[in-house]
C-alpha cells in the first residue's frame, strides 16, 4: 500500500547519495561556497571604497567657489566621471560587465602589464566595480539626509570640507544607510552566482558540475539554493540585530 | 577687530543685504535685533563666510576674508558660532564634541583638550554630562554644550544665531545665563536674538536690522529708550 512511498524514498536517497556523497561530491558545494564568500567579501570591500569616493564626487557642488581654476576643472571632470560610471554600470547587466572585464580589460588591454592576475581577483574587481555604483547611490542618499547644520557646525569650527565630510558627515550617513548596505551585500552575494561564466568554481558552478557528472541536476541545485538561502538569512538576521541595536542608540 | 564693509548678499535675484557697515571692538557684546527677513542671520553667517558675500568684505583682525578664501578654515578658527538648532555631532559624546576640533586641527594634544574641555563643560554647568551622547540632553543643555564646543577653539569672537529660538521657554534662562557670564568676562560676541530683555541688559550695543541694512544702532538705552526711526518704534511696540 505504501510501496510508492518507499520506492520514492529509496529513489530519493539514491539520488542524494549519487549527487552529494559519492566520490565526496559535496566538496564541490563547500568549496564553491567558500569561493562565493571570498568573492563577496573582496567585492564588497572594493564596492564600498568605490561607492564612498563616487558618492562624494557626485555631491560636489559645482556652484560653490573652487580654490583655483585647476581644482575647478578637476572637480568638473570628477563629477562627469562619477555620473558616467554610475549610468553605465546601472544600465548594463552584471554578467556582461564581468565578461568585458575578464576577456577585454584583463584578457587583452592589461594582459601585457598584468599577465597573471588570479581569476578570483579579476572577478572580485568586476563585482566590486558593479556593486560600487549601487553603493554610491545608497551612500549619496545617506549623505544628503544628514542635516546641513552638521556641515555648517564642522566648517564653523575651522575643519576643512574634507575633514568635515570624513569625520562628521560620513559616519552619520553610513549609520543611516547601514540596512540598505547590508541589503546590497545580499544582492552582491547572489550576484556572484554568475562567476561560472569566467570559469570560477563558485557555489552555482559547483552544483552544475555535480549535475553533469551525476546526470542529475535536481539535488545539487536544490542544495545550492538552500545554501544561498541559509547565508542570506544569516545576513538578514545580522542586519535586523544591528538595526535594533542602533535604534537603541538613537 | 572685526570690520564689516559694505556687505551685499544676493540669493538669486533677491537682495538680502544691501550694504552693511559695522565695526566690532574687542569685548563688545553686540545684539542684532529686527523683524524676520531683515537680514540678521545672513549678516551673521557672512561674518564667518558660511554665506559668501556678493560684494563687500569682512576684515577679521586686519585680514580680509574675501581676499583669503583659500585660508578660510584658518580664519574660521577665530570665529566661533552657535546655531539655533545646536548642531551637536550626534555620534560623539559631549566631551568629544568639545575636544574634536581642537585635537583634529592640532591646536592641542588630546590630554590638553580633554582637560580644557572639562573646564569649559564645568563653566556651562555640564561637567557631569561629559560622557553622555547629545540625544540624552535637553535643548538647553545641548545649547550650552554647543557654546562650550565653540569656546574650545578659543575664538576671538563668538557668533550666536538665535541661540534660544529653538528652546522650550523654561530652558531659555539657563542659556542666556551662560551667555551673560561670557559677556561679563568680556568675550567678544555678536548675538542675533529675539530676546529683547537680554539685548537690553547684556548687550553694550544694539543693531536694528531691517530691509537688509542696519536701520538704527546705538547703546541699548538709545535703541530701546529713545528710538528715532518710525520703523524701529513700530517694531518695538510689537515685541516689547
Amino acid at each position: 500500500m505504501f510501496d510508492w512511498f518507499f520506492d520514492a524514498a529509496a529513489g530519493f536517497s539514491d539520488a542524494v547519495y549519487v549527487s552529494v556523497i559519492k566520490e565526496d561530491r559535496y566538496t564541490y558545494l563547500l568549496d564553491g561556497l567558500w569561493v562565493s564568500l571570498q568573492l563577496t567579501f573582496f567585492a564588497a570591500l572594493i564596492g564600498v571604497a568605490i561607492g564612498l569616493l563616487v558618492a562624494v564626487a557626485k555631491l560636489q557642488n559645482l556652484d560653490s567657489p573652487s580654490k583655483n581654476r585647476v581644482t575647478g576643472v578637476i572637480r568638473k571632470w570628477l563629477v562627469g566621471l562619477a555620473n558616467g560610471y554610475v549610468s553605465i554600470i546601472r544600465g548594463t547587466p552584471a554578467v556582461v560587465q564581468l565578461l568585458v572585464i575578464y576577456f577585454i580589460i584583463f584578457g587583452r588591454l592589461l594582459q601585457p602589464v598584468f599577465p597573471n592576475v588570479p581569476d578570483l581577483a579579476i572577478a572580485a574587481i568586476a563585482f566590486g566595480i558593479n556593486s560600487g555604483a549601487y553603493v554610491a547611490e545608497i551612500i549619496r542618499a545617506g549623505i544628503m539626509a544628514v542635516d546641513k547644520g552638521q556641515t555648517e557646525a564642522g566648517r564653523s569650527l575651522g575643519l576643512s570640507g574634507a575633514k568635515t565630510m570624513i569625520f562628521i558627515i560620513i559616519p552619520q550617513a553610513i549609520k543611516n544607510v547601514l540596512p540598505a548596505l547590508v541589503n546590497e551585500l545580499i544582492v552582491l552575494f547572489k550576484e556572484t552566482s554568475v562567476a561560472g561564466y569566467i570559469g570560477m568554481m563558485d557555489l552555482t558552478k559547483g552544483a552544475t558540475t555535480i549535475g553533469s557528472v551525476a546526470y542529475d541536476y535536481m539535488i545539487p541545485l536544490l542544495c545550492a539554493a538552500y545554501i544561498y538561502f541559509l547565508v542570506t538569512t544569516v545576513m538578514t538576521a545580522g542586519m535586523n540585530k544591528l538595526e535594533r541595536r542602533m535604534r537603541r542608540g538613537d | 577687530m572685526i570690520d564689516v564693509q559694505n556687505l551685499h548678499k544676493y540669493f538669486g535675484e533677491l537682495e538680502v543685504l544691501k550694504g552693511v557697515d559695522v565695526h566690532i571692538n574687542r569685548g563688545d557684546c553686540v545684539c542684532v535685533v529686527g523683524p524676520s527677513g531683515g537680514g540678521k542671520s545672513t549678516f551673521l553667517r557672512c561674518i564667518n563666510l558660511l554665506e559668501v558675500p556678493t560684494k563687500g568684505d569682512v576684515i577679521i583682525e586686519g585680514v580680509s576674508a574675501m581676499q583669503n578664501m583659500r585660508y578660510i578654515d584658518k580664519l574660521r578658527e577665530k570665529v566661533g558660532m552657535v546655531f539655533q538648532q545646536f548642531n551637536l555631532f550626534p555620534h560623539m559624546t559631549v566631551l568629544k564634541n568639545v575636544t574634536f576640533a581642537p585635537v583634529k586641527l592640532k591646536k592641542m594634544t588630546k590630554e590638553q583638550a580633554e582637560q580644557r574641555g572639562m573646564e569649559l563643560l564645568a563653566r556651562v554647568g555640564l561637567a557631569e554630562k561629559a560622557n553622555e551622547y547629545p540625544n540624552r540632553l535637553s535643548g538647553g543643555q545641548k545649547q550650552r554644550v554647543a557654546i562650550a564646543r565653540a569656546l574650545a577653539m578659543e575664538p576671538d569672537v563668538l557668533l550666536f544665531d538665535e541661540p534660544t529660538s529653538a528652546l522650550d521657554p523654561e530652558m531659555v534662562g539657563e542659556v542666556l545665563e551662560v551667555m551673560k557670564q561670557l559677556a561679563e568676562s568680556k568675550t567678544t560676541m555678536i548675538v542675533v536674538t529675539h530676546e529683547m530683555g537680554f539685548a537690553r541688559e547684556v548687550g553694550n550695543r544694539v543693531l536694528f536690522m531691517d530691509g537688509g541694512i542696519v536701520a538704527e544702532e546705538g547703546t541699548p538705552q538709545e535703541v530701546f529708550g529713545n528710538p528715532k526711526s518710525e520703523r524701529l518704534k513700530q517694531f518695538l511696540s510689537k515685541v516689547l
